[in-house]
């Protein structure tokens, strides 16, 4: 019996299934084939530029954050608008860590202190910077620190039965409170600076091919580890059980599932995968700073959810790897006509194309 | 160990100055059938909501067993053993009629519990019989969404046959069910009481006939009378306000 596969009703259309499967596969492989053509001398025509793999390693980070968006509000139902703060806050953890790095190489040339602390007169590193001179605690702290704001926020929200556009809102809130709390100077963290001049990571010069490409297959990794977990979250009764909630919440009470412990599961997990995606983002663009936790920067990424179309997963990535394609394009050709495109796409997609591009493949191939 | 019976005395519940509930005190042996009937506005679904912890009543007693029902929210009464059929039927769209079933068994519902859930051999019975019960076997790989109202009221009876209550309350069974649907819901109800409380709200009262179970009538938020079917249609407080209309 069938029964027991695919929460969503796509069991049917096997072939593009397949197809789909196929497609998403060969793209992985593609991708992880963009550093090794980066190596090739400048003058091939198969040469990938550094340009061309930063960007890339960059959309994929931006891939797994749309999945961790896609996991909450394509199968739980909730949809918050700031997601880009677990990013962002992932991206400080890891910037910590790269500032922790750069040591007696900084431009004051202090021992321990960070430039932007030696300018600010500090006399000591303040408590919260202790520990991430090491890799391994500031990727501990890119997952603990969104995951527990996610909790906080979550479960006195979930509690209280806030849903929809109310939890959408507080979501904004929290970002935009973050964003005003980084730009100031005394929080330590590098006001509107933030962080930047990284000079390596494990050892690496962070401004060379090696780098580039090791941070790149980590990103795609992590996108992969990410798409297997999803994917295997979402199969589960657990899924199943999200699923519900998102359809009808109060139902799932009555059938005795405490809906706050699930909703509360899967924020804190999306918040986590974005945490990591952040921080994987932050040496591969070499800066941080507080303009990560605009609201309008997880408003977008809502976006490639929805044109990817949601509760797909896989759309979740078409959608971030899309429409970031367009806007490298579009910002390079008419930077100042992309809001324009991108509220038009918004729009565009909610009344043409409810279930986005998947919605589409599958029309096109039943 | 005999199973619990459900208490309720005295209790009131006010909506903006509204009493939906006003001084109302119901006793529901274990095992029992009751068919509970009432105008609209009566006070029927806000007695279901503060039973299974939708609405906390303003005063009163409402316990199920050694439980105190007011203190505890949807998901606890549920796993009290309390399940509940809405008036419009609720099932999960985007599953099918196989999952929906699944997610009623009666299993560990914590989050770490459905992850690592894996569905076995007698549990599969198990929702299989329930299936044939509910006529929906040929139906198992469809998602509820394209079921039929009938077969969407049919599938949540059958989701609480799944959780395998102590106490079942049942809002408006029959609405949109043809008069054979009807008659089967009314024998199903009957066969299934005896083992549990069934505690049934309903408009139709040919339907409440075919219960063959004490009657509650409800009016403006309190009993108005209790009995027999026959007892209760020849009260003349019940003609008034009810069925004389």
């Amino acid at each position: 019996m069938s029964a027991t596969t695919a929460p969503t009703g796509t069991t049917r259309g096997i072939p593009a299934r397949q197809l789909l499967r196929g497609a998403i596969l060969i793209a992985i492989l593609l991708l992880a084939l963009l550093p090794l053509l980066n190596h090739l001398p400048a003058d091939s025509a198969f040469r990938v530029s550094d340009f061309t793999v930063a960007v890339t390693g960059k959309w994929i980070c931006y891939a797994v954050l749309a999945l961790a968006i896609d996991l909450a509000w394509g199968y739980a139902g909730i949809l918050s608008l700031g997601h880009g703060a677990f990013f962002a806050l992932g991206g400080y953890a890891m910037g910590m860590h790269l500032m922790r790095l750069i040591g007696p190489r900084g431009v004051y040339g202090h021992p321990v202190l960070p430039d932007f602390m030696v300018f600010l007169g500090y006399r000591e590193l303040p408590w919260y910077w202790l520990g991430f001179d090491h890799f391994p605690y500031a990727i501990l702290m890119a997952m603990l620190v969104p995951g527990l704001l996610a909790f906080v926020v979550g479960y006195l929200s979930f509690r209280s039965r806030i849903t929809g556009v109310y939890f959408s809102i507080i979501t904004q809130a929290m970002t935009y409170a973050l964003m005003l709390a980084f730009f100031r100077n005394d929080m330590g963290f590098g006001g509107n600076n933030g962080f930047t001049d990284f000079k390596e990571l494990l050892g690496v010069p962070l401004n060379t091919q090696a780098a580039r490409a090791g941070l790149f297959y980590a990103a795609l990794a992590l996108l992969a580890g990410s798409l297997v977990l999803c994917r295997h979250l979402v199969g589960t009764k657990l899924g199943r059980v999200l699923v519900a909630v998102r359809d009808a919440e109060s139902r799932v009470r009555f059938l005795g599932y405490s809906v706050t412990a699930f909703k509360l599961t899967v924020f804190v997990l999306s918040a986590v995968l974005a945490g990591l995606a952040g921080a994987l983002y932050v040496p591969l663009v070499g800066i941080i700073n507080p303009g990560e936790f605009a609201p309008g920067n997880s408003i977008e990424a809502v976006i490639w959810v929805a044109v990817g179309g949601r509760g797909t997963l896989i759309g979740a990535l078409l959608g971030a790897f899309s429409v970031n394609a367009l806007k490298t394009w579009l910002t390079s050709v008419a930077p100042d006509l992309w809001l324009f495109v991108l509220g038009g796409l918004f729009v565009a997609v909610t009344v043409f194309l409810p279930r986005g591009l998947i919605g589409l493949f599958r029309r096109a191939t039943k | 160990m005999s199973k619990p019976g459900l208490y309720m005395d005295g209790v009131s519940v006010v909506f903006d100055g509204f009493r939906a509930l006003n001084n109302l005190s119901l006793i529901v042996d274990p095992g029992e059938l009751r068919a509970i009937i009432g105008p609209n506005g009566a006070g029927k679904t806000t007695m279901m909501d503060v039973i299974t912890g939708k609405t906390r009543p303003t005063a009163g007693t409402v316990r199920f067993g050694d439980a105190d029902l007011t203190r505890m929210d949807e998901a606890r009464i549920a796993n009290l053993g309390i399940g509940r059929k809405f008036q419009k039927p609720t099932v999960f769209d985007a599953l099918t009629v196989f999952e929906n079933l699944e997610l009623a068994l009666k299993a560990p519902r914590d989050p770490w519990s459905c992850l690592r859930w894996a569905l076995g051999g007698e549990s599969r019975k198990r929702i299989e019989t329930v299936m044939e019960e509910i006529g929906l076997s040929a139906r198992a790989g469809d998602p509820a969404a394209i079921l039929s109202h009938g077969q969407r009221q049919w599938l949540e009876i059958g989701m609480l046959l799944m959780q395998d209550p102590d106490l079942l309350l049942v809002d408006e069974p029959v609405a949109g069910m043809t008069d054979q649907e009807t008659e089967h819901t009314a024998a199903l109800l009957r066969r299934i009481a005896g083992q549990r409380s069934v505690v049934v709200v309903e408009h139709d009262l040919e339907f409440v006939r075919a219960l063959n179970s004490k009657v509650t009538v409800l009016h403006e938020g309190t009993m108005l009378s209790e009995g027999s079917i026959d007892t209760v249609q020849n009260d003349p407080r019940v003609i008034e306000v009810y069925l004389g209309r």
